[in-house]
């Protein structure tokens, strides 16, 4: 882990191409904008208060806004860093000189590396990460999305990639908006079948070159994707549920 | 279109499940059939889906850990081992070696126990009648111990966040060092049951082989992957909690089809025997709980962390808005990832051998749908 100071931060990534404002929002780990992070950490006494401060020793009731001053950050004395920082690697060298204008943005945290990409050279960084000389990343462990629905492009795929010849893992992460089609990687990973499908039932992501985009965990007919930040928790598709169920509310 | 009648047909479309005993919970799959051999197959799964990853954006980090517990409802201390660890890597918590070999003491145990359920269900599967019993008597040895420490058998919970809700109970190590003691004679006596019966062996050989490019390609873990040959464990290759202090070998097959998963799994718990013997020597009193406050509220940040859980890769990706409450929990359940290698193991063999490949999958469907 790195021992840079946490909020002298420097935005260095390269911010060349535009769709680096999405990620300042919140929410994924920024690294260019201090500002989000600093308030996410320290700027928040109020709701650090009401729920107790994060001192185990004092027996004082959890729940006494006076008595909790220090913010709820990890207290170990190594403090462990906060925030994403710039992760610099031979390997993205590469890729930025191959896909020039590809990489938004590549972050490490905890050790564990991100690349931003652009959806358009998805699928050809995919097949370059996947060659011998691109570090051979084999096996897509995962693939999965976030929805951020303030953002313009309100989703993120994050990819989680691991080489055995490095052994060493890997996350992309791609913006993809929401009456936007995002490139397969069933060809380059064929893993990505069922891990696509799902993110297309839960979050409704329309998939370009899928062999079989279908709902995998939800009824074919089922209306709506429950993953999505605008899906409440106790919302169902009723007329589904009273056409095949026979009931009113599904429990 | 010329009329098709089922009784010209030369394919023949079956139904297998989600009602089927040998689909262990509710797993559907449609057989594509020409007379006895399996064209292909299709699986349809979703029955058992109760949104758990919805279910965590609207509990805190605290509140979802007993949810894991449900997922892989025969391997609950290794998923809720998983999600602890994920938090306090989002955290930054380094735990004490106490909780950390406690831990693991747990987290094989578990291992054992998922292993024995499905070798005993397998067998049974397969028409061996008498493993299951054996398994079953070992099984709730290990099920006592849990029960002893978290009071729970199954959906145990017994890590919080940050180390352990209790301490050990007097007599825990001495118990554990017991079943050390008497487990491996019992692993023969399953050996001598199926290793070399010529029934198992028939049934077993050369059935739902997974080659290794494939199985790279597919994406399973655990015992699947290294059933055909591929040496990759999580415990050794990206080790955590104290699993770079202890030794133990990783099992390897080489043809990966239905017996080398069988051999796999059953060296398997024989390491993770070994594994338990040392942790128990190097536990020390101490603390039992690392640096972490009463409110959980992470950087703004997420972490991708997996563990090698009995069936395979377990991850959890967490995604932190600096709340009490996670973003988003994403799941990388082992069984869903390996369920999908069933179509490439089970084409042109015959229906019969369908359930033996469901079964060297080691699904649970809790896990599967989630």
């Amino acid at each position: 882990m790195a021992d840079e100071p946490k909020l002298p931060h420097q935005p260095a990534v390269p911010g060349d191409t535009p769709a680096k404002s999405p990620v300042a929002e919140g929410g994924g780990t920024t690294s260019s904008p201090s500002a989000p992070v600093k308030s996410a950490e320290v700027g928040q006494p109020k709701a650090a208060a009401s729920e107790g401060g994060a001192q185990p020793p004092t027996p004082v009731a959890p729940a006494k806004p006076p008595a909790a001053a220090a913010p709820p950050k990890p207290p170990a004395p190594p403090k462990p860093p906060v925030k994403a920082e710039p992760w610099t690697s031979p390997l993205l060298d590469e890729i930025k000189k191959k896909f020039p204008g590809a990489v938004v943005e590549a972050v490490t945290f905890r050790n564990q590396p991100t690349i931003n990409l652009l959806k358009e050279s998805l699928v050809a960084i995919c097949e370059f990460l996947k060659s011998e000389e691109g570090g051979a990343y084999r096996y897509l462990a995962d693939e999965t999305a976030v929805d951020y629905p303030k953002r313009e492009k309100r989703f993120e795929v994050f990819y989680v990639l691991y080489s055995f010849k490095a052994n060493h893992r890997l996350r992309l992460r791609v913006a993809v908006g929401d009456d936007e089609k995002l490139p397969s990687v069933v060809s380059v990973w064929p893993a990505a079948n069922w891990l696509e499908r799902e993110v297309f039932d839960m979050f409704g992501i329309a998939y370009d070159g899928h062999p079989d985009l279908r709902r995998i965990l939800l009824p074919d007919e089922w209306v709506g994707h429950p993953l999505r930040k605008d899906y409440d928790i106790l919302r169902q598709d009723a007329a589904w549920v009273k056409a095949n169920l026979h009931i009113e509310s599904g429990q | 279109m010329s009329q098709t009648t089922y009784l010209d047909a030369d394919e023949l479309v079956l139904n297998m499940g989600p009602q089927h005993p040998a689909t262990h919970g509710v797993l559907r799959v449609k057989l594509k059939l020409d007379g006895e051999r399996v064209m292909g197959t299709e699986c349809i799964i979703g029955y058992l889906h109760r949104g758990v990853e919805k279910i965590a954006e609207n509990r805190t980090y605290l509140q979802f850990a007993p949810y894991v517990d449900r997922m892989d409802y025969v391997a609950a201390v290794t998923n809720g081992m998983g999600y602890c660890e994920a938090v306090e890597k989002l955290l930054g918590v380094e735990l004490p070696p106490r909780a950390q070999f406690t831990r693991m003491i747990l987290a094989e145990l578990q291992r054992i126990a998922s292993h024995l359920l499905w070798l005993g269900t397998h067998a049974l599967d397969l028409g061996a009648m008498t493993p299951v019993f054996y398994t079953f008597r070992e099984r709730e040895e290990i099920l006592k111990i849990f029960e002893n420490y978290c009071g729970a058998r199954l959906t145990t919970h017994a890590f919080r966040i940050g180390g352990l809700q209790y301490d050990l109970y007097d007599g825990f190590e001495k118990e554990v060092l017991k079943f050390c003691e008497s487990f491996p004679g019992r692993v023969d006596e399953y050996e001598t049951l199926l290793t070399t019966n010529r029934i198992w062996m028939e049934r077993t050989k050369n059935v739902g082989v997974l080659k290794a490019e494939d199985a790279i390609a597919l994406a399973v873990s655990g015992p699947v992957l290294r059933g055909s040959g591929v040496n990759w464990d999580i415990r050794k290759a990206l080790p955590y909690e104290a699993y770079d202090q202890v030794e133990f070998e990783v099992p390897l097959g080489q043809n990966g089809d239905t017996y080398d998963r069988y051999i796999v799994r059953v060296k398997e718990m024989r390491q993770s025997v070994r594994i338990i013997r040392q942790c128990v020597e190097r536990i020390a009193p101490g603390p039992i709980f690392g640096k972490v406050g009463k409110v959980i509220k992470p950087p703004v940040a997420e972490v991708y962390h997996s563990i090698e859980a009995p069936k395979g890769e377990l991850g959890y990706l967490v995604v932190s808005d600096g709340t009490t409450h996670p973003y988003r929990v994403r799941v990388r359940p082992p069984s869903f990832v390996n369920l999908q290698a069933l179509d490439i193991m089970s084409r042109g063999h015959l229906v019969a051998d369908i359930v033996a490949i469901i079964g060297t999958i080691d699904i649970v469907l809790g896990e599967v749908d989630r």
